[in-house]
């Protein structure tokens, strides 16, 4: 089943409002939001975020077009509709941040990788998450909407439960599954391996 | 002689008229941010005024500016917002003197007001110092909860949102008036971290902010987690350049930074040793909102890190 909202021209909140009541009665299935400013596609991004789904943005011609995947199903049916499969990289993910010497270069570089992942074929198989790369995988993650998108196409996302307790963010993992250090092993000599 | 004027966006001018007094002058108007009336007149009266207060002075006068749709809306809204602005004004132990009012398709309300203050004790935006730590005496998230009326989400969080922006800086002002304030300004439409560069920026400092310690209104984060952050904040964000966040300061938290308030509370910069005892004042005064939220780290050109 999907869905077109045309929001172009409204107010707002409307485009959050109208992708809000199109998602609320649907258990299952996509909602592509179509608004005219960057505002609102930041907007609509967000409700999809808060609301458990994945979500991919299409730029054309200065309109947003935006595709929410929701339900279980969705995720099946996302990796379906968009025609990928994921490959054999596994990537081991060491820290929220990429690279020494900026922490703050380090964030940018993690938000860029993690967003060029969404746009290779095949995707990963999966990325693991340790020590602060947790943090990524939290509800307060900026990044979260890259590995939502990940995970609606099929890539397993899984995060260390012993660094999340250490870290104390056990309640709070938004994305993917808490792992232990045996499935990382394990993982790690499934296929290709990347550690970053 | 002009003490301060428009050199450094402060919040009101001020004219010396001889040593012991000091003319302030200051004018705000805006369309309806509540559905209610007399909130309407309340708010926009509280939020004029309070630039009076973020000088350090105290509001005498003031005149109503009003544009109204006479053809659409009964005579009675208007009576209800004049009602509201006038109730506001008599509890800042001021009076209002007249006004002016057009016909509009959009009704606006404010007020132009005049106060007084002593030459030698104006709070200016340009004197925060290294050293200084930054007090705000209201909770942030007004922009995003009128977004949520608008949605009409969140009712709890709204109601909470009203109260704060109808209540004066007044009691803020006159607790504060007893330290040591160095610098001081109000937090209204640029957001928190839009009047913060104001001051940075006019002081020659560079801030900290403390993300954890921000005053948030109940309901305001998750309101902008899901969407309803309004477009002033992001115009307020992409005009910003010299702000920095740590890589763990949630979206949410970053989007209330830049949130735009009305009526919002005041931003104080003051000693170390004065912080902690203004704080526990505003508490006893009943500004429960009042919060330490950073410090003036060094000499700069308006840098800020949000932690």
């Amino acid at each position: 089943m999907s869905n077109e909202i045309d929001a172009r021209g409204l107010t707002c909140p409307q485009p959050v409002i109208a992708t809000k009541k199109a998602l609320d009665t649907m258990t299952a299935g996509v909602v592509t939001t179509i608004v005219d400013n960057g505002a609102a596609k930041e907007n609509v991004v967000k409700l999809a975020v808060a609301s458990q789904c994945g979500v991919s943005v299409e730029e054309k011609q200065g309109h947003y077009y935006i595709r929410i995947t929701k339900g279980p199903a969705s995720a099946a049916k996302a990796a379906e509709q968009s025609q990928t499969t994921t490959g054999a990289t596994v990537y081991l993910i060491t820290k929220d941040t990429l690279g020494h010497g900026s922490e703050e270069l380090g964030a940018v570089l993690m938000k860029s990788f993690l967003y060029t992942l969404t746009e290779t074929q095949p995707l990963p198989r999966t990325l693991m998450f340790i020590n602060s790369g947790v943090r990524l995988t939290t509800a307060e993650s900026p990044l979260l909407i890259h590995l939502q998108t990940l995970a609606g196409g099929g890539v397993q996302i899984l995060s260390c439960g012993t660094c999340l307790d250490y870290l104390g963010l056990k309640e709070r993992l938004a994305v993917g599954e808490v792992t232990n250090m045996y499935t990382i092993v394990s993982e790690l000599s499934a296929g290709k391996a990347v550690t970053l | 002689m002009l003490l301060v004027g428009i050199g450094t966006s402060d919040d009101a001018g001020v004219y010396k008229l001889n040593d012991t007094t000091a003319l302030i002058q200051t004018v705000d108007f805006f369309t309806p941010v509540v559905d209610d009336p007399y909130l309407f007149g309340q708010i926009a009266a509280a939020n004029s005024l309070s630039d009076v207060y973020a000088m350090g002075g105290k509001p005498l006068t003031a005149m109503n500016l009003v544009c109204f749709p006479s053809c659409s809306l009964g005579g009675e809204v208007l009576l209800d917002i004049l009602r509201g602005g006038q109730e506001k004004v008599a509890e800042a132990g001021a009076v209002i003197v007249g006004g002016h009012t057009i016909d509009d398709a959009e009704p606006k309300y404010g007020l132009s007001v005049t106060g007084l203050i002593h030459p030698d004790r104006v709070w200016t935006n340009a004197s925060a110092r290294p050293g200084d730590c930054l007090i705000l005496t209201k909770p942030l998230g007004t922009g995003i909860l009128a977004t949520a009326a608008k949605a009409e989400l969140f009712p709890a969080g709204v109601a909470a949102a009203t109260e704060s922006m109808a209540a004066l800086n007044r009691n803020a002002a006159e607790t504060a008036a007893r330290f040591a304030v160095s610098a001081c300004t109000d937090i209204t439409g640029f957001g928190l971290l839009g009047h913060l560069y104001e001051l940075a920026f006019a002081s020659g400092v560079r801030l900290e902010v403390e993300s954890s310690a921000l005053p948030l209104l109940p309901d305001a984060q998750e309101a902008a987690a899901m969407g309803l952050v309004p477009a002033g904040a992001y115009a307020n964000r992409s005009y910003l350049e010299t702000v920095a966040f740590a890589s763990a300061v949630a979206e949410s938290i970053r989007d209330l930074c830049y949130d735009p308030q009305t009526s919002g509370g005041l931003l104080l910069s003051l000693p170390e040793d004065q912080a902690g005892k203004l704080l526990a004042a505003l508490h006893n005064a009943g500004i429960a909102g009042a919060a330490l939220v950073g410090q003036v780290t060094g000499t700069g050109g308006g840098e800020i890190l949000v932690k």
